[in-house]
């Protein structure tokens, strides 16, 4: 790799350890399991597509969730008539995500600021509502898309291999569940940052970033901007396609709710929480949401009263009245308030927050070894 | 064929008055602050829950123990007496039936002084930063009214019973020379109708004919040579704030009994009532109202058997397909002005 500078290999490097090596140190947090490991991935790369727009050149869509839906669909469909086999299933995903992006991104991308917001929005709630009433024959409507015996996977037929029992997904024979799925989609969620990484450093990338914080001056310089955004948009619906078809490898069943407006909010959030724009940041939101998500959800009344055990009997109860409406169903409101508490003081993201912090300590040089340092970036939506 | 088709159009107007309401209340916010607020579908579900606590105050009661009758059970006789009987006798029943309509007079405080904290606390910070960002603070504290209202209130629909007298429907055919019972709409949607025409007209007055409104129209045109001839806009912009958030807050106290309120309604209204702002033009008042109607107008023929028959599924994306294709081919949507958010 001579062509990636030093700072970049590092990171690179260092990410790819810290991803692989997750069910170790994840083992103190108790999040070590390959269900949630699974989920951490598959966000990961939805949120660093989803970056490579908004981060990136600035526009807000809020309608990714629509691709992500696609995503699955297509997976899941690809399961159904072609092969069992995850390759063909994400490759397939993977091009219909990307054509379906193309499409809405070359009519929404006509207009920009809160216009392309709501265009973005509109579409994936014409897809959503549409995968509920009259696209039934392929989505299945409220029941969600699922494999069955009778399921006619003309390409495994025709090399003479027809799945005994309950079909699930496999790559080349072998079986996905538990850490080999981890595996599996940790391998794609390391490709796809470092294929990230390479857009964000190219001259795509800063051509991307020109249109970020001056389109207009980009324009009379003789670009014509809308190419350089529609292959972002494109690219990051294929991001998303690609993290939907990994969610229906590791669970094959694809639902329509996978495409309401509330799941493109979502992937916002952890994109601005981690800090949009950077290349870690949206990793990161997206582990924590997903991480506090599973924590505080599990958390129920019995726990907090035995957390609160120390208090006097009567603060006890208090205490617990108070807290368990954050934790368990009330989850989504300490992640509002979080987020809020985010966007008011610290734009920026937690990787702001970082770079903060490490000012504080190295006031005169910049300190290379934070990886949040490595990756300069103007400040995010301005 | 004439009567089906005034059918759906007083079919699409109750609808189309509540997405008037809403996104009346959104351009308000825009035009004076700049602020794309994202929450105002919860100030929706906000209003809708007042009249939901008014009624379960209005409903309280005391339960006493009768030891000299006995219940079918054998057991000694639970005395339900409402609490609000005891206080206004009769008068009570007529207040629980009229639950609806009466929170109106709590409604009004309550939204007021939410909207005037919210303003003062935290969109004040938010004029000069990004819409982006405006978006995204406004979408957490979305979140976080509505999951405070499931915390308290429970994730059900909580039905709101209208008025006994007020159900029924209304034979408006016949009132415009049909014969009977050919066209006949529910009361309450009527009601909802007329009440929204009124607070529109009354916000639109407001602004026309009074000091306080030329001053605020003035602000929204230039606010920062307003600011220099020595008026204080941003306390006027804070109280418009607080107008916007109680008109959304009145859209759903009436809404209620058209539609059980849960905690994510806003959030169903808010998309299409954004579709609305943007259709009838940002920042254009008359255009947010005209919108509001068409598309509830067009909601409902979309609805219609024949309709689906033709095209099916058109009833569920009417809405933004118009949005889709109005953005496209009038980028300033119906009625907005050159230069607003052309970013």
């Amino acid at each position: 790799m001579g062509v990636m500078s030093r700072k970049d290999l590092l990171l690179f490097l260092g990410f790819t350890v810290t991803v692989l090596a997750m069910p170790i140190w994840l083992q103190p947090f108790g999040a070590a399991y390959p269900d949630l490991l699974q989920r951490f991935m598959i966000f990961g790369i939805f949120a660093v597509g989803f970056n490579i727009l908004f981060g990136l050149t600035g526009y807000l869509s809020f309608g990714h969730a629509a691709f992500f839906g696609v995503g699955s669909y297509a997976a899941v469909w690809s399961f159904k008539l072609l092969s069992l086999d995850a390759i063909p299933a994400m490759l397939f995903a993977i091009v219909v995500s990307g054509a379906f992006a193309l499409a809405i991104g070359y009519v929404s991308l006509r207009r920009s600021g809160i216009y392309f917001s709501i265009l973005t929005l509109a579409f994936a709630q014409m897809s959503y509502n549409l995968a509920y009433s009259v696209l039934t024959p392929i989505t299945n409507g409220e029941t969600g898309l699922q494999l069955t015996l009778s399921d006619p996977r003309h390409l495994d037929a025709a090399i003479g291999q027809a799945a005994g029992g309950q079909p699930i997904p496999t790559l080349l024979g072998q079986s996905l569940g538990g850490f080999a799925g981890f595996y599996f989609c940790a391998g794609f969620l390391i490709l796809a940052f470092f294929i990230a990484q390479r857009i964000t450093g190219s001259p795509f990338g800063m051509m991307l970033k020109g249109i970020k914080s001056n389109q207009t001056r980009m324009n009379y310089t003789g670009f014509n901007t809308k190419p350089y955004t529609l292959a972002a948009f494109v690219i990051s619906g294929m991001y998303a396609g690609l993290a939907g078809a990994l969610l229906a490898v590791t669970d094959p069943l694809a639902g329509a709710e996978r495409m309401q407006w509330t799941a493109s909010g979502e992937v916002v959030l952890m994109t601005i929480l981690g800090g949009a724009g950077t290349l870690v940041g949206p990793v990161i939101g997206a582990w924590l949401i997903k991480y506090f998500e599973n924590i505080f959800s599990a958390i129920n009344e019995g726990m907090l009263h035995r957390f609160f055990d120390f208090l006097p009997d009567g603060v006890d109860s208090a205490f617990v009245a108070v807290t368990r409406k954050f934790v368990g169903e009330g989850w989504f409101l300490t992640l509002g308030l979080v987020f809020v508490l985010i966007v008011v003081f610290l734009p920026g993201g937690i990787m702001e927050g970082v770079r903060r912090i490490a000012g504080l300590f190295s006031r005169s040089r910049r300190a290379p070894t934070v990886p949040g340092q490595a990756v300069r970036q103007p400040q995010p939506a301005e | 064929m004439i009567d089906v088709i005034f059918l759906q159009f007083l079919n699409g107007l109750d609808k189309g008055a509540a997405y008037a309401l809403i996104a009346l209340g959104l351009t308000l916010v825009f035009g004076t602050l700049g602020v794309v607020n994202f929450a105002h579908g919860a100030l929706f579900m906000l209003g809708a829950f007042c009249a939901v606590l008014f009624r379960q105050f209005l409903t309280l009661e005391t339960v006493t123990v009768d030891p000299s009758q006995l219940s079918p059970w054998g057991t000694p006789l639970e005395v339900r007496a409402p609490l609000v009987q005891a206080w206004f006798g009769d008068w009570g029943a007529v207040l629980v039936n009229y639950s609806v309509p009466a929170s109106i007079i709590i409604t009004i405080p309550i939204m007021l002084l939410i909207g005037i904290a919210l303003e003062r606390g935290i969109i004040k910070h938010f004029y000069k930063r990004p819409h982006a960002e405006q978006i995204l603070v406004t979408f957490g504290l979305a979140i976080v009214a509505q999951e405070l209202i499931k915390a308290f209130f429970g994730p059900n629909p909580i039905p709101q019973p209208m008025p006994t007298d007020l159900r029924g429907a209304a034979d408006i055919g016949a009132w415009l020379g049909m014969p009977a019972n050919v066209i006949t709409y529910p009361i309450w949607r009527l009601i909802y109708f007329l009440f929204s025409a009124v607070i529109i007209g009354g916000v639109f007055a407001f602004l026309q004919f009074t000091t306080f409104g030329m001053v605020v129209r003035a602000g929204m045109a230039d606010r920062e040579t307003v600011g220099l001839l020595g008026i204080n806009i941003d306390r006027r912009f804070t109280i418009m704030f607080g107008l916007a958030a109680v008109v959304a807050g009145l859209a759903g106290v009436m809404y209620t009994p058209l539609l059980p309120p849960n905690y994510h309604i806003g959030m169903d209204f808010l998309v299409l009532s954004f579709v609305v702002v943007v259709v009838g033009g940002m920042g254009s008042l008359p255009g947010a109202v005209a919108a509001g109607f068409l598309l509830g107008i067009l909601q409902s023929f979309a609805s219609m058997t024949q309709v689906k028959a033709l095209i099916p599924g058109i009833d569920q994306i009417i809405i933004y397909l118009v949005a889709v294709v109005i953005l496209l081919v009038l980028p300033r949507g119906l009625f907005g002005r050159r230069g607003v958010m052309e970013a």
